[in-house]
């Protein structure tokens, strides 16, 4: 007679998580290192992005072709609302074609909890966040990648690009991360 | 016209917001805490504070001052935590309040249909009328949570 194995409960597999430690305004966040492909210093995109103009979404100044792709350059403070701040450093990420500027990189850390969101928190933040955790006595937002521009967002930039004007792919001088 | 709902008394936990006195069922209560440090983070929710830690836990701080006073209150001598429900699921969420807490038995009468929304009922103690707050509605947050919203933990690596 086989016994049936117990079920098997979602957070079994124990894992932790990489993440990068990183401010925007002085703001803290993080954001797991698997989902940045390369940090770039933004003195190294002033040849490759172009200036974008798009009133609706001031977020967006800038756009970078990739190949076929147009990646665009989301300022985080804009996006979070935060006092504007001169970025150092653009992360590009991963699975999505965006690019965000951050003041700079504090440090790699291993995350071991991440925690949903409080469901108190019911607005647009729901969408910018995986979820918060707690390092060092601190609580930091772990940001959602694919948060920063929705699809109507992206049709919209994409619709206002005029393909002739994107300048050539990135120069080689940012750190390229492993997924 | 309304009518008391039990006719046996209910525990409830009275605290002090400013100048007024406020009512919430006692078991929504898990305890009342010394103010601790307020970690903020860019969103878009009103009424919140930011969060805090507690028992290894992120607890958001609802800002319930303005809608009871109508004024913010910048003192604050506790954080009352309690139980908040967003739909079938419950979270914790604290409370600032500006004066010592008390527990009591009183008999509820249910709030009627003027009353605001976040007036779970009233009760009488000591010839005051107290309002009984219901914290889903005064608190913000929505009650149609989806299943992936609603698992607390995301992530977890143990030794």
């Amino acid at each position: 007679m086989r016994v049936a194995a117990p079920p098997v409960k979602p957070h079994a597999a124990a894992r932790t998580e990489q993440i990068i430690l990183f401010r925007i305004s002085g703001q803290p966040f993080a954001v797991s290192s698997a989902s940045v492909q390369e940090v770039r210093s933004v003195d190294g995109l002033a040849g490759a992005a172009t200036e974008i103009n798009q009133p609706s979404l001031r977020k967006v100044r800038h756009v970078i072709r990739r190949g076929e792709k147009a990646l665009y350059v989301v300022s985080g403070a804009a996006h979070f609302g935060l006092p504007a701040a001169s970025a150092g450093l653009v992360f590009v990420l991963r699975k999505t074609r965006t690019a965000l500027l951050v003041d700079g990189i504090d440090k790699m850390a291993t995350m071991i909890r991440l925690q949903a969101l409080p469901l108190a928190y019911c607005h647009e933040e729901r969408g910018w966040y995986r979820g918060l955790t707690a390092l060092d006595q601190n609580v930091i937002p772990v940001i959602n990648p694919e948060g920063f521009l929705t699809a109507d967002e992206f049709a919209l930039l994409d619709a206002s690009l005029v393909p002739e004007a994107l300048p050539e792919e990135l120069p080689g001088e940012g750190m390229e991360l492993p997924e | 016209m309304t009518q008391p709902i039990e006719s046996t008394s209910q525990s409830f936990v009275l605290l002090r917001l400013g100048e007024r006195r406020f009512a919430v069922g006692a078991l929504q209560i898990s305890e009342l805490v010394a103010p601790s440090r307020i970690f903020r983070f860019p969103h878009r929710t009103p009424k919140l504070e930011g969060v805090i830690l507690r028992r290894g836990r992120i607890v958001p701080v609802c800002d319930v001052a303005e809608k009871l006073l109508g004024k913010a209150v910048t003192s604050r001598r506790f954080y009352l935590i309690a139980v908040r429900h967003y739909g079938d699921k419950t979270e914790w969420v604290a409370l600032p309040v500006t004066g010592d807490c008390e527990l009591i038995a009183a008999e509820m009468t249910a709030a009627g249909e003027s009353d605001a929304p976040h007036v779970a009922g009233w009760i009488s103690h000591n010839g005051e009328v107290i309002e009984v707050l219901n914290l889903d509605a005064l608190t913000p947050g929505s009650d149609n949570v989806s299943t992936a919203e609603a698992t607390a933990v995301v992530l977890e690596a143990r030794p």
